[in-house]
C-alpha cells in the first residue's frame, strides 16, 4: 500500500513520515500530495497568532479538548522559530498539551528561516491531516508578535491573542495586526486590566471598515478554560458567516490561485537554475551580481530568456 | 528566506526529550535540549510528568530519530523497559532510545541489554551527548 492510501486509511505513523517527506522537501511528498490532493481541502483551519507567552498553546490545547468533545477529529501544528545560527530549534509547544493519546495529532513544525510566522511546509502540513481525516486544524504560529500576517492566508479563522498590561497596548495593535484578527481574544483575564484592554481593542476595532462580520472580542483564561466555548462558537459563527457570504473571499478561492503560483516558481526556478549550471552559466552570474557587474532582475531576465545556453 | 527548493538539503535530525514519570528535575534534561538545539538539531520538549504512553504517541507523531529521557527519580527501572516495549508495539524500533540522569551502573547495563543506546550521569558534557546523538541518528 503506498504512503497516500496508508494516510487516508489514518495511518498516524505513514502520517507522521508524510509531515517529514513535506518539511524536507523530499521528492516523494510531490508523490504523496499528488495521491491524497483530492481529499484535502475540508477541515477547519483556525490560525492562532499573538505574542510569545501569551497562552497560544495553552489555548490551542483547550480548543482541542473541546472541539474533541463535540466529536470532531482535531489535529494541531505548532511553528516555533528555529536558530538562525544553529539551524536547530527547540519546539516546546508540547509542553501545554494535555495527554490526549492518539485523539488528537500534533506536530511541532520549525519554521526553517522562512518568515512570516509559519513554517514554508505549512499549507501541505495542513493537507496532511485533512487526508488523514482531520476536520478541524489549530495552527499556532511563531510567537513573534508582528508580521504573522501569513495566517490569515492559510486560515479560515484567524485568532488574535492578547495579554492585559502590554504597556503600550495601542501600540501592540498597530503592527497590523488588528487587521488580521476575525476573533479576538484578551486571554489571563485573570489578571487586573483586562477590562480596559478589551475596550480599548473594541475601540480600535470599531475605527476600523465595515465588515459584513465584524470581530468580537473575548475574554479568556486559558489556563482554567473559561471562555472557551465561546471562542469555539465565534469560530464556527465566522465559518458560517464567510459561507454566507460570497463578497467574503475564501480560503479556498485565495489559495488556489497561490499554490499554483508558488508551485509553479518553484518549478520554473529549479529548472531555470539547473539549465544554467549546465552551461556553467550559474556561477558567473552570482559572481557578476556579486560583484555589482550586474543587478539581480538584469541577471535573472538573461536566465529566463536563455541568453547564451543554447 | 530562500524561495527556491533546495532539494539537496540535509534532514535536520529530530529528537524528542521527555521527562517520564513523577520526577520534577528537569534542569538536565532542559540543558541537553538546548544543547542538541544548538547544534542544528529540532528538539521536541514534551515537559514534565509524562507517561510512557505519551512519550511513544509524541515520538510517533513528531517522527523523531532519537528519544532521550531524563529520568534523576529513581523509576528507570519500570519506565524505561516500558518505553521501549511501546515503540516495538507501534513497530518503532528504529528509533534510538538514550537515557539520563541518575541510574546506577548495574541498572544501566540492563538498560542497555534492552536496547538503550547510552545512559548519560551526572557531569557529562553537552559535548559528548551531541556527538553520540549525532552518531546514533546518523546511523539509524
Ligand atoms: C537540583 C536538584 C534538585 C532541585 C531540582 C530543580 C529542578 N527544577 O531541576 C530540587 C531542589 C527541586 C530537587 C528536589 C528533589 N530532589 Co533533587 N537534586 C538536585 C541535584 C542537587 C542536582 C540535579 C541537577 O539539576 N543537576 C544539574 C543537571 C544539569 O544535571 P543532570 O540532571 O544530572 O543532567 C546531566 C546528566 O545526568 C545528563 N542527562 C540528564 N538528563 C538527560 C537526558 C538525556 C536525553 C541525555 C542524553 C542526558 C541527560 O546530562 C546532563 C548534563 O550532564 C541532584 C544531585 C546531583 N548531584 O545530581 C539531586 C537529586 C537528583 N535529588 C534527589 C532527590 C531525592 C530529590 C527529592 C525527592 C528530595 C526530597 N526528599 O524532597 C526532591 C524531588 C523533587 C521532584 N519533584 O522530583 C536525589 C535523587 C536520588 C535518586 N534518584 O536515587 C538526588 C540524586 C540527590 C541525592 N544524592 O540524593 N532536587
Ligand atoms: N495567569 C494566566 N496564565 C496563563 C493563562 N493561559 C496561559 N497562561 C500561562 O502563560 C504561559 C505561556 O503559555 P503558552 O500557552 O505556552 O503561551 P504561548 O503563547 O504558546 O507561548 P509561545 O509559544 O512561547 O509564544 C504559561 O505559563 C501558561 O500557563 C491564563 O489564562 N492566565
Ligand atoms: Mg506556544
Amino acid at each position: 500500500m503506498s504512503l497516500g492510501e496508508q494516510i487516508l486509511q489514518g495511518d498516524r505513523r505513514a502520517l507522521a513520515r508524510a509531515l517529514t517527506l513535506v518539511e524536507n522537501d523530499l521528492p516523494q511528498a510531490d508523490e504523496v500530495i499528488r495521491e491524497v490532493f483530492g481529499h484535502t481541502g475540508r477541515a477547519i483551519v483556525v490560525g492562532i497568532t499573538g505574542a510569545p507567552g501569551v497562552g497560544k498553546s495553552t489555548l490551542v490545547d483547550r480548543l482541542a479538548g473541546y472541539f474533541l468533545a463535540q466529536g470532531r477529529q482535531v489535529g494541531i501544528l505548532a511553528v516555533d522559530p528555529s536558530s538562525p545560527f544553529s539551524g536547530g530549534a527547540l519546539l516546546g509547544d508540547r509542553v501545554r498539551m494535555e495527554g490526549r493519546g492518539s485523539g488528537v495529532f500534533m506536530r511541532s513544525l520549525a519554521a526553517r528561516g522562512h518568515l512570516g510566522g509559519l513554517a514554508r511546509a505549512t499549507p501541505r502540513a495542513i493537507q496532511l491531516l485533512e487526508a488523514a481525516g482531520k476536520d478541524l486544524i489549530l495552527l499556532e504560529t511563531v510567537g513573534a508578535g508582528q508580521s504573522e500576517v501569513d495566517v490569515m492566508g492559510y486560515a479560515d479563522t484567524t485568532i488574535v491573542v492578547v495579554v492585559p498590561g502590554l504597556g503600550d497596548d495601542v501600540q501592540a495593535f498597530k503592527a497590523g495586526i488588528l487587521e488580521i484578527g476575525d476573533v479576538f481574544v484578551v486571554n489571563k483575564a485573570d489578571r487586573p486590566g483586562a477590562d480596559q484592554t478589551m475596550r480599548e481593542l473594541r475601540q480600535m476595532l470599531s475605527l476600523g471598515p465595515r465588515l459584513p462580520w465584524q470581530p468580537p472580542v473575548l475574554a479568556a483564561k486559558a489556563q482554567t478554560g473559561e471562555g472557551i466555548e465561546e471562542i469555539a462558537a465565534a469560530i464556527l459563527q465566522h465559518k458560517e458567516s464567510t459561507e454566507r457570504n460570497p463578497e467574503m473571499l475564501q480560503r479556498h478561492a485565495r489559495e488556489a490561485e497561490r499554490f499554483l503560483r508558488e508551485a509553479l516558481a518553484d518549478r520554473l526556478v529549479a529548472d531555470a537554475v539547473a539549465r544554467a549550471k549546465a552551461a556553467d552559466k550559474w556561477e558567473s552570474l552570482v559572481d557578476d551580481v556579486a560583484r555589482r557587474r550586474k543587478d539581480p532582475a538584469w541577471a535573472a531576465r538573461e536566465l529566463a530568456e536563455g541568453e547564451g545556453l543554447q | 528566506m530562500t524561495e527556491t527548493k533546495d532539494r539537496s538539503s540535509t534532514r535536520p535530525i529530530r529528537v524528542l526529550i521527555g521527562k517520564p514519570g513523577l520526577d520534577g528535575h528537569d534542569r538536565g534534561a532542559k540543558v541537553v535540549a538546548r544543547a542538541l538545539r544548538d547544534a542544528g538539531m529540532e528538539v521536541i520538549y514534551t515537559g514534565l510528568h509524562q507517561t510512557p504512553e505519551e512519550i511513544v504517541e509524541a515520538a510517533l507523531q513528531e517522527d523523531v530519530d532519537v528519544v532521550g529521557l531524563s529520568i534523576l527519580s529513581g523509576a528507570h527501572n519500570t519506565l524505561v523497559p516500558r518505553v521501549i516495549e511501546l515503540l516495538r508495539q507501534q513497530g518503532m524500533e528504529d528509533v534510538q532510545v538514550m537515557v539520563g540522569g541518575i541510574v546506577p551502573e548495574e541498572d544501566a547495563e540492563q538498560l542497555r541489554a534492552l536496547g538503550v543506546v547510552a545512559v548519560f550521569g551526572p557531569g557529562t558534557e553537552t559535548e559528548e551527548i551531541v556527538r553520540f546523538t549525532r552518531s546514533c541518528a546518523r546511523g539509524a
